[in-house]
């Protein structure tokens, strides 16, 4: 049972695993001792089926209208090859991150403190923000300043706009997701060009990131390899995960070269020294940075750490909650512009310093967006990162887009069954799944969850809070099952059978029965 | 000792065997509770989806009924962790938190409070799948979570160990959550009813022929998955099968 699982390699019951899945060994990326390579680039496990599933597309994002995640995720489930496969996938993550935990005996004791550091910055973030400003000044940075997106977003084409810059290189960016940037710039007659594979995959795909670190892990290889024949002209019937990475590296690495100006975002901003820290897997970050002469980097005033010792237990934290990998690939510090290079930092608020106002959500600034919640969330895996509709999607995203849209978002905090495993893998300590309780309360005493569902709760308060309707309504077998659990069985959506029988109901209830016999245990329903 | 039972309504509705069994059970130990007669629920379905203030008149009533007794016992883990963590829409008198700070579920009662240490009237000779309700595995700690490093324990497992030839099988998700989540059932049915059917095949995959758990609500959910996918597993209440019940 649940005692047992310290780690170790279990064979999974076969049909558990995508058939597709176990097939055939795909001969992919293996060490030099023919192991395969354990982190998240060696390990995509291949599909090798012939039958092509089309894709399914997100959330349906109309105005400010609350997002329908169970229309969405209905239709992501109705594609099984493409269901299965994210949820074994991610599975696979959480699994890999519990085997990391289980290999360090101080785990508990780093997120204690990991969520600690966070905490007394994010508590002291001005005078923290104040000292990394004056630093990265001293080694030759331009630091900026965003109040919101839109401050943002100009700021990064003021300064392409300077260097004359057209083309812009970018590795992966969830707060220029947020911004909304990669439009902003390309309407502005700026070439954009993702970095990072599953980005670049996106961007070509027009879809947002549907996980904050893995950003195309809702796609099969039948998928990218669509898109590359599509826009990089491959070969359309080619799903080798080889030769379509090998293919667009082909077509990206020129673009790469010839770029005029990189961008980055940051895992962590170091107060006392005045650098970032970019965490990669795959070194796309320092191609953009150290590629072309001019190197922008956003960063989210969370981001801040007070000292570099800090990092010792951050990043400690960060690739094995992330991936289950001791560490990324590349971790990389900037200190400041390389002879003849300029580097700029942009600093961005957009709607951080609101967030750390909030009483019942301010601890939410401590995440350090290493995804683990999404990978252990057993929603987030069936129903895919783009069914959230939104720009953070999985339990995080949960408590952070409301604080974007209220009304839009005001459905997703209900997108969770409060199981509380967020909670528990966060390395951060942010009580997610509370947080996402609370929410429902905000919105629930704003009167923004939904007429059908107050009206709903309202009835059901209203019966079981007086004995006698509560009995009359559950009194007749046939009733009980109309009207208790009217919130459950007989609700108005009438839901509840679209995937599951009805109860049947007993003879009698428990009270009946109590009332009948005494309470004398002999005589039985 | 006064002792209260406190049956939830889904077990008052649908399942009053397990209000049984767990009446049985107590007195086998010597205790007798009362069963105030003007039980309803917890609050629960209303808290859980952020109508506290609609949840307020059913907290009201069941701190009334259940004010006087040292013990509130439950036979459901969930109903258990609402009334203990979030039973906050009413004032925090001192009679609430009373009832707040001495409401159990039968699992922790029978291993923390009484510290049982034998069935011996219980034999249950059969492939058991043990399934923790999320509240009462991470809310009050019946178990020890996978996803924390520390002591593995489990309080449920630890008494179904106690009954003679339980054989327990291990799921590959062992602490998965089943989609259930009180109107998460209703308002997400797609991804719920999925979620269900993983578990219930889980559970068929481990090899087991019955389904155990301290909660009624989780089952009700999985069972209907399992008739709807025409599996044939069978699902008790685990007062049940400590009470010696046959299926």
């Amino acid at each position: 049972m649940n005692t047992q699982d310290q780690g170790s390699e279990r064979q999974s019951p076969s049909d558990l695993i995508h058939p597709e899945m176990q097939r055939h060994d795909d001969g992919g990326a293996r060490g030099k001792d023919g192991q395969r390579l354990d982190h998240a680039e060696g390990n995509s496990r291949p599909l090798g089926t012939d039958a092509s599933e089309a894709q399914p597309r997100g959330a349906k994002v109309r105005g400010h209208r609350p997002i329908d995640h169970n229309e969405a995720a209905a239709r992501f489930i109705a594609a099984p090859e493409h269901q299965k496969m994210h949820d074994e996938r991610l599975w696979d993550l959480r699994q890999k991150r519990d085997r990391q935990m289980h290999a360090i005996p101080e785990w508990e004791e780093l997120r204690d403190l990991a969520s600690r550091i966070k905490q007394h910055t994010l508590t002291n973030l001005a005078e923290y923000l104040e000292q990394f400003e004056a630093n990265a000044r001293a080694n030759g940075i331009h630091v900026h300043w965003a109040e919101d997106g839109a401050a943002h977003n100009r700021i990064v084409h003021g300064i392409l706009a300077d260097h004359g810059a057209k083309r812009l290189i970018k590795s992966k960016s969830m707060l220029t997701e947020e911004t909304g940037m990669r439009h902003y710039l390309e309407s502005m007659g700026i070439e954009l060009v993702e970095t990072d594979l599953g980005e670049r995959i996106q961007q070509l795909d027009d879809e947002p990131p549907s996980h904050i670190v893995v950003p195309a892990t809702h796609k099969l290889r039948s998928d990218v390899a669509g898109i590359f024949a599509e826009k990089l002209g491959t070969d359309p019937d080619n799903w080798d995960a080889h030769y379509l990475a090998e293919q667009q590296r082909e077509k990206t690495r020129p673009l790469i070269l010839d770029a005029d100006a990189g961008l980055t975002g940051a895992n962590f901003a170091v107060a006392e020294t005045g650098t970032f820290v970019v965490c990669t897997n795959e070194g796309n970050a320092d191609l953009s940075a150290n590629v072309p002469p001019l190197h922008i980097a956003s960063i989210g005033i969370e981001k801040l750490i007070p000292r570099t010792a800090d990092l010792g237990v951050l990043i400690r934290l960060l690739s094995r909650s992330a991936l289950g990998s001791p560490m990324t690939q590349y971790t990389s510090h900037f200190r400041g512009p390389r002879d003849g290079g300029e580097m700029h930092v942009v600093l961005v608020d957009n709607g951080r310093s609101a967030r750390l106002g909030m009483e019942e959500f301010w601890t939410s600034l401590k995440c350090i967006r290493c995804g683990a919640c999404m990978n252990t969330c057993p929603v987030y895996r069936r129903s895919g990162g783009l069914s959230y509709g939104a720009t953070y999607s999985g339990p995080i995203g949960l408590i952070l887009d409301p604080t974007f849209d209220k009304r839009r978002y005001s459905t997703l905090p209900f997108a969770s069954t409060l199981n509380g495993s967020c909670t528990n893998v966060c390395p951060v300590k942010i009580n997610i799944h509370e947080q996402i309780f609370t929410w429902r309360k905000v919105l629930a005493a704003e009167h923004s969850i939904g007429a059908t569902k107050q009206v709903m709760m309202k009835a059901a308060g209203a019966v079981l809070s007086h004995p006698k309707l509560y009995r009359s309504a559950i009194a007749a077998a046939d009733s009980a099952l109309k009207i208790l659990p009217s919130f459950v069985v007989a609700n108005p959506l009438n839901s509840w059978t679209e995937g599951r029988d009805m109860p049947e109901a007993p003879r009698e209830t428990f009270h009946q029965w109590y009332s009948r016999t005494g309470g004398d245990t002999e005589t039985k329903a | 000792m006064r002792v209260a039972l406190f049956v939830p309504c889904y077990v008052d509705a649908f399942e009053p065997e397990v209000g049984i069994a767990a009446l049985q059970l107590l007195r086998r130990f010597g205790i007798d509770p009362e069963y105030p007669f003007d039980q309803t629920c917890c609050g629960q379905p209303m808290v859980n989806s952020g109508c506290h203030e609609e949840a307020a008149a059913t907290e009201s009533l069941f701190v009334r009924n259940f004010a006087e007794y040292d013990y509130v016992v439950a036979p459901s883990g969930s109903c258990t962790h609402q009334v203990r963590c979030h039973m906050t829409a009413i004032p925090q008198t001192d009679e609430v938190r009373h009832v707040r700070e001495n409401t159990y579920d039968i699992v922790e009662f029978l291993h923390d409070v009484l510290k049982v240490d034998g069935f011996p009237w219980a034999e249950f000779p059969h492939r058991v799948s043990y399934h923790d309700n999320c509240n009462a595995l991470r809310g009050i700690g019946h178990s020890s979570a996978s996803e924390l490093r520390g002591e593995r324990y489990s309080k449920p497992l630890d008494l179904l160990r106690m009954v003679k030839g339980v054989e327990l099988v291990e799921k590959s998700r062992p602490d998965e959550c089943c989609g259930f989540g009180g109107t998460f059932s209703v308002f997400e049915p797609a991804v719920s009813a999925k979620m269900g059917h993983d578990k219930v095949r889980d559970h068929m995959q481990a090899g087991a022929e019955y389904v155990v758990s301290a909660d009624s609500s989780c089952m009700l959910h999985q069972k209907g998955c399992a008739s709807r996918l025409g599996v044939p597993l069978k699902f008790l209440h685990i007062a049940q099968v400590l009470n010696g019940d046959r299926a």
